[in-house]
C-alpha cells in the first residue's frame, strides 16, 4: 500500500480536457486541506496479486551468475535458475533438479537421472544436453568446477534425462560441487544460453527456476520483477537451506532497488517494502522495538570477517611476521567497533566457521584473542626491520569499514609500524590484484567478509588457495596445503574429508594465510504479515506468504 | 539570429571534443579496474586479465578512445561494462525521473521565489524582506539531505501523505507519478527558492532604483504595474540566468535527493558508474551532461534577446 495523496478522484488522467484539468488543479487545495482523508486513497491494486516487495542487499549490476560472483547476482540466480544439487541447513548435499543417481564401483563414472517434467520458462524441456553445456560453462568460471573439470575426462548423455560424469580419477567432491550453495553455483541453463563462453556475459536470462525474470520489466537500478513460474514443479521435501521444495506462494516479486540505508528503513516500516534484506547494523536496535517487524536470521551460518596478508612483499613475506600478527589480533575488538550490536556477533576462532561442517578447535597457537606481548616478541625474534604495513582501508564499504582502524590500533600495539590508506571499494580490489612492492602502488594486507557458503571447505576457501601467482589475492605458495586439498578431494567418508579439512585448516594457520577475525549475522527484516523465509546459504525468496 | 545560432552550434564542437577527451582520460587513469569489481571476491589475477581481454581493456588507450569516438560520431555511446545495455538506452531510462524532478523543483521553485523576491525588494529593509532573507540563508545552508529526512518524517512517516520513496512512471497514471514527486520536489525546491529569491531581490531592488522607475511612478502608474513591467523586466536578465544555470545542474542529476528518495535519475546512474568503474556509462553520461549545458546555455542566451531589447549579438 502506498500513501496516495492526489487520490485518483482528483488526479486527471491522459488526455483531460485543460478546462476540466483547470477545475481539478483547484480542488487539489481543497484536498490538501483534507489530507488526512486523502491519504487513506488507493491507487486500484492489480486485481487479486500478491506481489512481495523486498529491498535486496545491493544493487544488482549483472545478471549471469556465472560471469560474475556477486552475492546479489547469485540470489537472482536462485529466483530464475535451478540447480541439479543444494545444500540444506545441516550442510549436507540433497538432490535438487536430479531424481537419482549412481557411481560406478571404480569410483570415476557418475550418472544422474533428472526429474520428471523439468521446464526453461521459454516452454522446452530441461535436457541432459542443457545441463552439461551448463557445467561446461560453469566450471570455466569456478575454482571448485575447475577442480572438478580438471578431473573429468568426458561427459556422456545417453538421452535426454540421463547424463553421466567420467572421471579420470576418483573425486570425493563430485556432489559438493554441483550442489555448492554460494558464487559460483551450477545454475542450470538451456544449451543455447550455456553455449555462450564463460568469458562473456549471457543476454538472456531463462532459467526452470521458481520465478519467471521479466525482463521487459527490469529497470536497472531501480526495479527487478519477477512473477511465479507457474510450471514449476517443486520437490516433495520441506524447503531446507537450497534444498528441498520451493513452493511460490505469491504472484509476483519486486527488488526495489534502494541505496541509502535510513530511506531503506523507512520504505520497510511504511509499508513499502516487505523484506530488507540486509538492515545496516545500526538499525537493529530501532527494528527490534518496532511491533509491525520481526527480524528472521535466513543466513545462519552467517559471515566472517578476514585479514589478508601479502605473501610477495615485506613484511608478510616472512612466516613468523605474519604468525606475530595472528597473534596481535583480537576478535573481540573488531566486532564490537564493526558491528557494535548485542546477539549479531560470535567469537569463533575456526576458519572454517563456526555452524558449519568443518569447524574445528585445531587452530595451532591462534586463539582469536588478541595476545600483543606475544606477538612483539615474535616479531623481535622473527627480525622485523619496521617495514610499514600497508593496510588499505575501504571507506566506502559500511560492512568493513571499520574494521582496518582496529587492525591498525592492535599491530601497532604489537610493535608493528602500520601506514593504513583510504580509498573506495573499487580502488581496493583493483589494487589488491598488484603484486608491487607496498611503496609502488602494492600492498600489504587488507580485510574483507566472507559469507559462510564461500568458506565452507579447503577448496572453496580462497585464502587456502596456495598455488601462487594462480592463486587468490596474496599469493601464496604452499605446496603442503595444495597436497592436503588434493587428499581432501579424493576422500570416500566424511570422517575422512573431516580429517582433511582439519589439516588444511592447521597447516593455513601455521602458515598464516589469514586472520578469521569473527563471525556475524545480519538478519533480515521482515513485515509481520509475511511468512516462510527459508534460512540458507544464500538468501533465497520461495515458501513465503503475504497476508 | 541565425548567424549567431549558426556560429553557437559550430562553437560546440570543440567544447563537446574537449569534453570528450578528458573525461575519456580522467576515468582511466582514475584508480580502481572495473574487472576487478566484476569479477568480485574470489577472483583471481588470471579471471581479472581475462575480463580486461574481453572488456577491451587491454588495447591501447588511443584505440580505446579511437573505438569510442567512432562509436560517439554513430550516435553509439558504447555498452555498459556490467549492465550489458546500450549507455544510450541506460541514459533514456533515466531521463523521465530527471526531467519530472527538473521541471517540477523549477516550477515550484520559479512560483514561490518570484513573487517573494520581488516584493522583498519593493519593501527593502521591511520585516517581508527580513523574512525573506532569514528563509534564504536557511534554506541555503541547511543540507539538502537534512530537509528530505524531516519531509519524509513529517509528511510520509506521520501523516502518511506521500511515500517515502521511489519514482512512478508518468504512463502509470498522472496521480501516482505527482504523489511520488511532491517530495523530492519540495526538498530541492527550498534550495532554489532560496537562491532565485536572493537574486530577483538584488537585480528587482536594483532596478527600482532606476530613473525610469521614478518616471513611471511620476505618470501615476499603479506599483503592480511598475513592478511588473518596469522593475521585473529589467531585472530578468541575472533571474533567467540564474534559472538556466540550475535548470542545467536539476538536468545533471541531483545525487543526495535521488539517494535520499530512491529516484532512479542520471545523477544515481553517474555515481553507479562512478563506483563500478563502468567507463561506458560514465563517459556517455558526461557527454551528455556537456551536451546538456551547452544547449541551456544556448537557451538563455537566445532569451536574453527577446527579454531585452537593448541585447543584440
Amino acid at each position: 500500500m502506498q500513501p496516495q495523496f492526489f487520490s485518483p478522484s482528483l488526479v486527471p488522467t491522459v488526455g483531460t480536457s485543460a478546462s476540466t484539468l483547470s477545475r481539478r488543479l483547484a480542488r487539489w487545495g481543497a484536498a490538501a486541506l483534507l489530507a488526512g482523508a486523502a491519504a487513506g486513497a488507493m491507487v486500484p491494486a492489480m486485481a487479486q496479486t500478491t506481489t512481495l516487495k523486498i529491498i535486496p542487499s545491493s544493487n544488482i549490476t549483472v545478471l549471469d551468475p556465472i560471469w560474475t560472483t556477486a552475492y546479489v547476482t547469485r540470489n537472482f540466480g536462485y529466483m530464475v535458475y535451478d540447480t541439479l544439487f543444494a545444500t540444506d541447513l545441516e550442510g549436507h548435499i540433497k538432490p535438487q533438479m536430479v531424481d537419482k543417481w549412481k557411481v560406478s564401483p571404480d569410483n570415476k563414472t557418475w550418472t544422474f537421472t533428472l526429474r520428471d517434467g523439468l521446464e526453461f520458462h521459454d516452454g522446452k524441456p530441461v535436457t541432459s544436453e542443457d545441463v552439461v553445456a551448463s557445467i561446461k560453462r560453469w566450471a570455466s568460471r569456478d575454482t571448485f568446477g575447475a577442480q572438478l573439470a580438471k578431473v573429468t575426462e568426458r561427459y556422456e548423455t545417453p538421452d535426454a534425462r540421463t547424463f553421466s560424469i567420467v572421471l579420470k580419477e576418483p573425486f570425493g567432491l563430485v556432489l559438493e560441487a554441483l550442489g555448492k550453495p554460494s558464487s559460483n553455483v551450477p545454475f542450470i541453463m538451456p544449451k543455447r544460453i550455456a553455449e555462450t563462453s564463460g568469458d562473456t556475459q549471457i543476454k538472456e536470462s531463462i532459467g526452470s527456476g521458481p520465478y519467471v525474470f521479466k525482463a521487459d520489466e527490469f529497470r536497472p537500478g531501480e526495479r527487478v520483477v519477477f512473477t511465479k513460474n507457474t510450471r514449476y514443479k517443486p520437490r516433495a521435501e520441506a524447503p531446507s537451506g537450497t534444498a528441498g521444495g520451493k513452493n511460490v506462494y505469491v504472484d509476483r516479486v519486486e527488488w526495489l532497488i534502494i541505496r541509502d540505508a535510513q530511506t531503506q528503513m523507512n520504505a520497510l516500516l511504511n509499508g513499502e517494502a516487505d523484506i530488507l534484506e540486509q538492515p545496516a547494523f545500526e538499525q537493529y536496535a530501532t527494528l527490534r522495538t518496532n511491533p509491525d517487524i520481526k527480524l528472521i536470521d535466513a543466513q545462519p551460518a552467517g559471515n566472517q570477517f578476514i585479514l589478508r596478508f601479502n605473501f610477495l612483499q615485506p613484511p608478510f613475506n616472512n612466516e613468523k611476521v605474519r604468525r606475530a600478527a595472528l597473534l596481535a589480533l583480537g576478535q573481540e575488538a573488531f566486532l564490537r567497533t564493526q558491528v557494535g550490536t548485542p546477539g549479531l556477533t560470535r567469537y569463533c576462532k575456526s576458519m572454517f566457521p563456526c555452524g558449519t561442517l568443518f569447524e574445528s578447535e585445531q587452530t595451532g597457537d591462534y586463539t582469536g584473542v588478541a595476545n600483543p606481548q606475544k606477538a612483539k616478541a615474535l616479531l623481535e625474534e622473527a627480525g622485523y626491520k619496521g617495514e610499514p604495513v600497508v593496510l588499505m582501508r575501504p571507506t566506502d564499504n559500511p560492512t568493513i569499514g571499520k574494521l582496518p582502524l582496529v587492525a591498525k590500533q592492535q599491530l601497532e600495539q604489537a610493535g608493528f609500524k602500520v601506514d593504513m590508506q583510504s580509498m573506495d571499494w573499487s580502488t581496493l580490489v583493483a589494487r589488491r590484484a598488484k603484486k608491487d612492492a607496498p611503496s609502488a602502488g602494492g600492498w600489504s594486507a587488507f580485510m574483507t567478509s566472507w559469507t559462510a557458503s564461500d568458506i565452507l571447505n579447503p577448496i572453496t576457501m580462497a585464502m587456502m588457495n596456495a598455488t601462487g601467482d594462480k592463486g587468490w589475492f596474496g599469493w601464496q605458495t604452499d605446496a603442503k596445503l595444495e597436497e592436503i586439498k588434493v587428499q581432501f578431494a579424493q576422500a570416500k567418508t566424511e570422517a575422512d574429508k573431516k580429517k582433511l579439512a582439519q589439516a588444511a585448516q592447521l597447516r593455513a594457520f601455521e602458515t598464516a594465510t589469514h586472520v578469521p577475525v569473527g563471525q556475524y549475522n545480519q538478519p533480515a527484516a521482515v513485515r509481520k504479515n509475511v511468512s516462510g523465509l527459508v534460512p540458507a546459504g544464500a538468501q533465497v525468496y520461495w515458501n513465503i506468504k503475504k497476508q | 539570429m541565425l548567424t549567431f545560432l549558426g556560429k553557437r552550434l559550430l562553437a560546440t564542437i570543440p567544447v563537446l571534443l574537449v569534453v570528450a577527451v578528458a573525461i575519456f582520460m580522467i576515468v582511466r587513469l582514475t584508480p580502481g579496474d572495473p574487472a576487478a569489481v566484476i569479477g568480485g571476491n574470489s577472483a583471481t589475477n588470471e579471471d581479472l586479465d581475462r575480463i580486461r581481454v574481453q572488456l577491451g581493456l587491454t588495447r591501447p588507450l588511443w584505440e580505446q578512445f579511437a573505438i569510442w569516438g567512432k562509436g560517439v560520431l554513430h550516435g553509439d555511446l558504447g555498452f555498459s561494462f556490467f549492465l550489458n545495455k546500450p549507455v544510450i538506452e541506460l541514459i533514456g531510462q533515466r531521463m523521465e525521473p530527471t526531467l519530472s524532478l527538473a521541471a517540477g523543483t523549477l516550477l515550484l521553485a520559479v512560483a514561490i521565489a518570484l513573487p517573494l523576491g520581488t516584493l522583498a525588494a519593493w519593501r527593502m529593509g521591511g520585516w517581508l524582506d527580513k523574512a525573506v532573507m532569514a528563509f534564504s540563508v536557511a534554506g541555503f545552508s541547511v543540507p539538502v539531505f537534512v530537509v528530505g529526512y524531516v519531509l519524509i518524517y513529517v509528511l510520509a512517516m506521520k501523516l502518511q501523505w506521500f511515500p517515502v520513496q521511489g519514482y512512478r512512471r508518468i504512463g502509470e497514471g498522472v496521480g501516482p507519478w505527482l504523489n511520488q514527486l511532491v517530495l523530492p520536489c519540495l526538498t530541492l525546491a527550498i534550495t532554489y527558492v532560496a537562491l532565485l529569491s536572493r537574486v530577483t531581490r538584488a537585480a528587482v531592488s536594483e532596478a527600482l532604483t532606476e530613473d525610469f522607475i521614478r518616471t513611471a511612478r511620476a505618470k501615476g502608474i499603479t506599483e503592480l504595474e511598475v513592478l511588473k513591467h518596469h522593475a521585473l523586466r529589467n531585472a530578468a536578465v541575472p533571474v533567467v540566468t540564474v534559472i538556466g544555470v540550475s535548470a542545467a545542474l536539476l538536468l545533471g542529476g541531483v545525487v543526495v535527493t535521488e539517494t535520499v528518495f530512491a529516484i532512479p535519475g542520471l545523477g544515481q546512474l553517474t555515481v553507479d558508474a562512478v563506483l563500478n568503474r563502468d567507463f561506458p556509462v560514465l563517459q556517455g553520461v558526461v557527454l551528455f551532461f556537456a551536451v546538456v549545458y551547452v544547449a541551456v546555455n544556448l537557451l538563455v542566451d537566445v532569451s536574453y534577446l527577446f527579454i531585452d531589447p537593448r541585447i543584440r549579438y
